[in-house]
């Protein structure tokens, strides 16, 4: 696979975002090739998560402009899906409802979201647990709903942010996995926001290293090495030692 | 609450007041306060009577279009306010003004533009209870999470399915319980409403007997009131405990 000659699902050109008097991006470009996962990596307060938002059309940027399959973009679309932080579950509606209602904006019959939200139910794991209502899952397994949701709309583009950051560890490793796993399977664009150098590493095939004040892309870097290698080894992939320490000798400096 | 190690059942403190009360009646203290006993058989006495029943029609009647008329204009209006800057600067004071005004001194006022009927009656009850209703609704929409208003918009929610699908289910707990507090304050409005505006239903029952010093007959009346909105604000209660579990997890 030669990942450069790809083209970009998502283009991000010139982007400028101010909140007040504060720069929180500045002249920001980024490519972001089809099929592959993108991080976003960077210490908190550097605008990754704005950065996702302009993408995702959540919020406006000042100037610039968001390329998505080469078409400018200012809102949101049916060719994004967006996986929360914190879930953003409806707490009064089932799993299945849940997981359908991206297809229920869009006017799809019922019995026809529910068949897609099953399949995608199953696809995540949670098999069983579609009358269940998200404060009788754990964490874990609520992000799981909300990665199906934003799977079962089909769009061509996911939008992850942090979406891992409020679960335990051992579930963490395993939703790494996989997502190493969903990029191989489903011809999808992943962006993918973290603050875990590990992490970062550990799924993309493409990491953009912000820094902050104001935010912009400092360095781009593209494992290669142990991209095709199974789950179980990457960790101990010389490569991927090394990218981890590089990485944080370059964040060291801006971290508080 | 346990005493000697029992569990008492619900509201077992109004065993005791009861029987405080038939004791003070019962030695003839003051004039009107009669017996509890004797209040209850008269309540068996004429609450099947025609008049009896007419009167609580009539306040029912009241009550349910004034009710149902501040939930239909409150909710919505307060999820606007939570909603949007602008109309909640706009209609903020008036709502604080309302909620605190002495309701009771604008009745004639009411009465002078619609008149002597019902709709004087059912506006005076809307206007006890919507402030409340309004002001629980916009807090409910202001404490949503941001990221669910968010996730609605970045799946495509117009403005209507926001408003429908995500806004007013996320405040629902805060609704209900304006809605509790309004449906009480409402029953004070219905019997202001038909004390003050035209002499039916329940208000002109109080008028009846307290000029008559039928005080037996005045408060099994207002016995029977007590004991509907104790009701209808239990049932209210019972709706907010249901979707409590998640009032707390947006």
């Amino acid at each position: 696979m030669n990942a450069i000659t790809t083209d970009n699902a998502v283009a991000v050109r010139n982007v400028y975002k101010n909140y007040g008097d504060v720069e929180a991006l500045q002249d920001l470009s980024l490519d972001f090739p089809k099929g592959q996962l993108t991080s976003l990596l960077g210490p908190s307060g550097c605008g990754k998560t704005t950065l996702l938002k302009i993408i995702a059309g959540l919020i406006p940027a000042n100037s610039g402009e968001v390329l998505v399959n080469n078409q400018p973009v200012s809102g949101p679309g049916p060719d994004r899906a967006f996986v929360f932080q914190d879930f953003a579950l409806m707490p009064w509606a089932s799993v299945l409802r849940n997981v359908a209602f991206g297809l229920e904006l869009r006017g799809v019959a019922k019995s026809e979201r529910e068949a897609i939200a099953e399949k995608y139910i199953g696809d995540v794991g949670l098999e069983g647990f579609e009358n269940s209502y998200p404060h009788e899952l754990s964490g874990g397994m609520r992000q799981r709903v909300g990665l199906a949701r934003a799977l079962s709309v089909d769009a061509q583009v996911l939008l992850m942010d942090e979406p891992f950051s409020a679960v335990d560890e051992q579930t963490r490793r395993k939703f790494q996995e996989d997502l190493l796993s969903l990029v191989h399977n489903e011809n999808k664009t992943f962006l993918f926001v973290t603050h875990s150098i590990e992490e970062a590493v550990y799924v993309s095939d493409q990491i953009a290293i912000l820094l902050p004040r104001p935010s912009r892309v400092s360095e781009i870097i593209r494992p290669q090495g142990f991209r095709n290698k199974d789950v179980d080894s990457i960790r101990r992939d010389p490569e991927y030692l090394d990218l981890v320490d590089r990485i944080w000798v370059s964040l060291r400096t801006y971290v508080e | 609450m346990k005493v000697f190690g029992y569990q008492l059942p619900n509201m077992s403190s109004l065993i005791l007041w009861g029987l405080l009360w038939e004791i003070v009646g019962q030695i003839e203290l003051p004039f009107c306060l009669p017996p509890l006993s004797a209040i209850f058989t008269t309540l068996l006495e004429i609450g099947g009577t025609p008049a009896f029943l007419k009167a609580l029609r009539e306040t029912a009647e009241a009550f349910a279009i004034g009710t149902t008329a501040a939930i239909v204009i409150g909710v919505p209006v307060g999820i606007l306010m939570g909603k949007s800057r602008l109309i909640d600067e706009l209609l903020l004071p008036w709502v604080n003004i309302f909620l605190s005004a002495p309701l009771t001194a604008l009745v004639p006022v009411l009465m002078v533009l619609f008149g002597f009927g019902l709709t004087a009656i059912v506006i005076t009850t809307a206007l006890f209870a919507i402030w409340i209703i309004v002001l629980n609704s916009r807090a409910g929409v202001m404490h949503i999470n941001r990221s669910l208003v968010e996730m609605a918009h970045s799946f495509g929610a117009s403005p209507f399915d926001a408003f429908t699908k995500i806004y007013f289910w996320a405040a629902l707990p805060e609704i209900l319980g304006g809605v509790r507090i309004g449906f009480i304050r409402a029953v004070k409005g219905v019997i202001i409403g038909q004390l003050l505006i035209s002499i039916v239903g329940f208000g002109s029952l109080f008028e009846l007997y307290a000029s008559n010093f039928l005080m037996k007959h005045f408060w099994a009346v207002l016995i029977v009131l007590f004991a509907l909105s104790f009701v209808i604000a239990e049932f209210l209660a019972y709706l907010e405990r249901r979707v409590e579990y998640y009032a707390a997890r947006r």
